[in-house]
C-alpha cells in the first residue's frame, strides 16, 4: 500500500470527501463522546433532556396560550407548542453546540491532524439524541391527548435533513469564525435566545398576517417549524408553500456555503486557536 | 534511492500580533488595530510604517530541506523556539508552511503531545478507543490490538477508571502505548517521553528501537541527549529555523552543547562556574551553602584536570544544631547521567556528630577519574535518617582540561568513554 501525503501551500484547500469517509469513525467516536460526557456528574442525569423541553412547553403554553390567550387552532396549546420544540431545540444546541465545538477541542486542533468538519458535525449527534427522546415524550403527550397523525409522518425525516442543514450551515460558518473572533461565544447564546421569541415556537404561524408571511419565512426555522406542524398534528395548521421552499433555499445555501467557508479557513485555525 | 520523507525549502512565518497573540483576539481587537495602523501611518510616514511591518513577522522555519529513508531515527534538536515543533506540526499535517514541499509516503502517527483527546470523565477504556481513533485507528484495529495496548501501558487494574484519577505517569503509559500500537509507516514523536519514569523511557525507547527494525521511520524531539543519543542514529540541529548541523548523532550534540554554551564561557577560565544566583537563593535561615571551591592543588592554574588531584570545598552557614548531617556530590555528565556519588554518610561513613555555625567540609580526590570536556556537580544537604534539606542540582559546571595521563599521545575526551583509571596491560603468547 503505498499513500503519498503532499503539503504543499500553493495547493487549493479542497473538500476531500474520500478523507472524510476515512474518518467516518472518528465521527462516531466524538458523537460517542460527547453523548457519553454530557450528564457525567449531573443528579439527574438523562432526565434533563426530558426536564428541559417539558419545562419550556409549560411556560410557553402559560405565557402564550393562557395569558396572550393566543389561538392554537384545534389543537391543545402544549402540543402546538410542543411540536415546534422538536426541531427548534435540536436547531438551538446544535447550533450552539458546533459553533463552540472547535475551541471546546483546541488541543485537538493543535496537536493532531484530522478533517476539522468532523468536530462540528459530531457536535450535533447530541441533539440527535435528545430529538429522539423529545419525540418519544411528543408520543405519550399525543397518545394522553388522543391525536393521531397521519400519512405526513413520512414528511418528517425530509424535514429533519432540512433542519440539520440550517443548523451545520450556520455552525460551520460560526464555528470557524469563533476561532478567530471570540466575540461569537456571546453572540451565538444571545441570538438564540432571541430566535425562540422571533420562531413560532410559542405560537401559531397563522397568527403572523397573511401579507407579513413571505417576509417571516426569511428565517428559515419558519418553514421547518410549519412543516413539523403540518405533518405531525395534520391538516389542523396550514403548510404555507411559498415558506417552506424558501426554507429550503435557504437552508441549502446556507449549508453550502457554510462548508465552503469552514474549508477555506480550515488551515489558519492551529494559528489562531 | 526514494526517500520516505522528503522537505525541501520549508518555510513557516508567523506573523506577530495577529498568530502569537491568539488569546485575545476579538473584533474590537481588529477595530484597534487597523485605528491604530491608520493613526501610526498619519503620524510618521511610509518609511516608518514599513520598518514595523517587516519586525512583525517572525520565520519560525526558513528554508529547511532534509530527506529521511525508511527506518531511519531522526533526531531533531536545538534549543527552545527553534522551530523543532514548528516542523513536527508541519510533518504532521496540523500547521500548514508559508512556503516549501514536503512530500511524505505512507501512513503518519503523531503524538505531539502525551494524552491528546484523552477525556478525564472517561475510563481508560474509553479513552483507548477515543484516542486511537482521533490517531486514525479503526475500531476494528483497536480492538485486535487492545491486550497489548493495555499490557504495554501497565494500567489492567484501573482500566474502568476514569482518566482524570490517574497519575500523569499513568497517563502517559497510556497515550503512548495507544500511539505505539498504530499501524503507521512514519511516527513523529515530540518531546512527549519527558514525564514518564526511567524505567518506562527505556521501555520505548526499545519499543521504537522495535519499530525502526521494522522498517518504520521515526522522527523525533527531545531535549534529553541521553535518549537522543542512544535512539537515533542521525540527528537535525535546529537554530532560529535553520538547519545548523545534521549527520551522526555524536557530532551534532557536541556542537548544539557548545553552542549553548556561548553565553557563559568566559565565566570558565578557572576550569569551573557555580551558578551564584542559584546558590544566592536557596536554602533557609537555618541552613545555606554560601559558597563553593574546586581546587587543583598540584597545578593550582588548571583548575580541574584529568589525572590530577581535586579538592572540593563546600562553605555553609547553620542557624540552628543539625544532628549527624550529611554533605552529598553528584557528579554528571553533560547528557545527565550520574557517573558518581558521594556523601559523607553513609557512602563514606564519614560521620559529622553535629553542626551549629559555620564551617566548611572539604572532599579530596587524590586523582580525578574523568576525561576532559564538561561535567556537572550536584550538591545536597541531609539531616539525620537522609531527608534532603538542600538540593542543588548542576550547581556547579567545571570544565576538566585534557592530560595525557597514559603518556601515550592520545587525547582522551568525551569520544572516548568517560573514566580514566589507573591500569595495566599484559601480553603473553600460548604456543599451539
Amino acid at each position: 500500500m503505498e499513500r503519498r501525503i503532499v503539503i504543499d501551500p500553493s495547493e487549493k484547500p479542497s473538500l476531500l470527501l474520500r478523507e472524510l469517509w476515512q474518518y467516518r469513525e472518528l465521527f462516531y467516536f466524538l458523537a460517542w463522546r460527547n453523548i457519553l460526557v454530557r450528564y457525567k456528574q449531573t443528579v439527574f442525569g438523562v432526565a434533563w433532556s426530558v426536564i428541559r423541553p417539558l419545562m419550556i412547553m409549560i411556560v410557553f403554553t402559560i405565557i402564550f396560550g393562557k395569558i396572550a390567550k393566543l389561538p392554537s387552532g384545534e389543537v391543545p396549546y402544549a402540543v402546538l407548542v410542543f411540536v415546534a420544540l422538536l426541531p427548534w431545540q435540536f436547531f438551538s444546541s446544535t447550533l450552539s453546540d458546533s459553533s463552540n465545538s472547535l475551541i471546546g477541542n483546541a488541543p485537538l486542533i493543535s496537536k493532531v491532524y484530522f478533517p476539522r468538519l468532523i468536530l462540528p458535525s459530531s457536535a450535533m449527534m447530541v441533539s440527535f439524541i435528545d430529538f429522539v427522546i423529545a419525540f418519544a415524550i411528543l408520543i405519550v403527550l399525543m397518545i394522553g391527548y388522543g391525536i393521531y397523525p397521519g400519512w405526513r409522518l413520512l414528511a418528517i425525516p425530509g424535514l429533519l435533513v432540512l433542519c440539520i442543514l440550517i443548523s451545520l450551515g450556520m455552525g460551520y460558518f460560526i464555528s470557524a469564525l469563533n476561532v478567530k473572533y471570540r466575540d461569537f461565544k456571546y453572540i451565538v447564546p444571545f441570538s438564540i435566545q432571541l430566535g425562540l421569541y422571533i420562531s413560532p415556537v410559542g405560537f401559531n404561524t397563522s397568527a403572523v398576517t397573511d401579507s407579513w408571511r413571505l417576509l417571516y419565512s426569511v428565517n428559515p426555522m419558519v418553514g421547518v417549524i410549519d412543516g413539523f406542524r403540518w405533518a405531525i398534528l395534520g391538516d389542523q395548521s396550514q403548510l404555507y408553500l411559498p415558506g417552506l421552499i424558501m426554507s429550503i433555499g435557504i437552508g441549502i445555501s446556507l449549508f453550502v456555503f457554510g462548508v465552503r467557508y469552514f474549508n477555506k479557513s480550515e488551515r489558519m485555525f492551529p494559528d489562531y486557536i | 534511492m526514494s526517500h520516505i520523507i522528503s522537505v525541501e525549502n520549508l518555510s513557516k512565518c508567523y506573523t506577530i500580533g495577529h498568530a502569537v497573540n491568539r488569546t485575545s483576539d476579538g473584533i474590537r481587537d481588529l477595530l484597534e488595530k487597523r485605528a491604530g495602523n491608520v493613526f501610526s501611518r498619519l503620524k510618521s510616514g511610509l518609511s516608518m510604517q514599513d520598518r514595523t511591518r517587516e519586525q512583525e513577522i517572525y520565520w519560525a522555519l526558513k528554508d529547511v530541506s532534509f530527506n529521511v529513508s525508511q527506518g531511519e531515527r531522526i533526531g531533531v534538536i536545538g534549543p527552545n523556539g527553534s522551530g523543532k515543533s514548528t516542523l513536527l506540526k508541519i510533518l504532521s499535517r496540523i500547521v500548514t508552511p508559508t512556503g516549501g514541499r514536503v512530500e511524505l509516503s505512507g501512513r503518519v502517527a503523531s503524538l505531539l503531545e502525551v494524552g491528546t483527546g484523552f477525556h478525564p470523565e472517561l475510563s481508560g477504556r474509553e479513552n483507548i478507543y477515543l484516542n486511537g481513533s482521533i490517531l486514525g485507528m479503526t475500531r476494528k484495529e483497536i480492538k485486535s490490538r487492545f491486550d497489548e495496548i493495555v499490557s504495554f501501558a501497565e494500567v489492567e487494574r484501573f482500566l474502568d477508571t476514569p482518566v482524570k484519577r490517574y497519575s500523569s505517569g499513568m497517563r502517559v503509559r497510556l497515550a503512548y502505548s495507544v500511539a505505539a500500537h498504530l499501524d503507521a509507516d512514519i511516527i513523529i514523536v515530540d518531546e512527549v517521553l519527558a514525564v514518564g519514569d526511567a524505567a518506562f523511557q527505556r521501555k520505548c525507547i526499545g519499543n521504537m528501537q522495535d519499530m525502526s527494525g521494522q522498517g518504520r521511520t521515526i522522527l523525533f524531539v527531545s531535549h534529553n541527549m541521553g535518549i537522543v543519543q542512544s535512539l537515533c542514529n542521525r540527528l537535525i540541529l535546529l537554530e532560529s529555523g535553520q538547519i545548523v548541523s545534521q549527520g551522526d548523532p555524536a557530532p551534532v550534540i557536541r556542537s548544539y552543547l557548545a553552542s549553548s554554551e556561548h553565553s557563559d564561557s568566559e565565566s570558565l577560565s578557572s576550569g569551573y562556574w557555580v551558578n551564584k544566583e542559584k546558590l544566592e537563593k536557596s536554602g533557609t535561615q537555618d541552613f545555606r551553602i554560601t559558597s563553593l571551591e574546586l581546587i587543583n592543588p598540584s597545578n593550582p592554574e588548571h583548575g580541574p584536570r584529568t589525572g590530577d588531584p581535586l579538592i572540593i570545598r563546600i562553605h555553609y552557614s547553620a542557624n540552628r544544631d543539625w544532628h549527624s548531617p550529611a554533605f552529598i556530590l553528584g557528579v554528571k555528565d553533560p547528557l545527565g547521567y550520574e557517573i558518581l556519588r558521594l556523601s559523607t554518610s553513609p557512602i563514606s561513613g564519614f560521620v559529622i556528630d553535629e553542626i551549629f555555625s559555620s564551617g566548611c567540609i572539604q572532599l579530596t580526590l587524590d586523582s580525578l577519574p574523568l576525561v576532559s570536556g564538561e561535567f556537572y556537580i550536584d550538591v545536597g544537604f541531609a539531616r539525620e535518617r537522609h531527608e534532603f534539606i538542600l538540593r542543588l542540582e548542576n550547581i556547579i559546571k567545571m570544565n576538566v582540561a585534557a592530560f595525557d595521563v597514559y603518556k601515550s599521545g592520545f587525547p582522551l575526551d568525551r569520544t572516548r568513554g568517560i573514566l580514566v583509571v589507573p591500569h595495566q596491560w599484559q601480553h603473553t603468547e600460548e604456543k599451539p
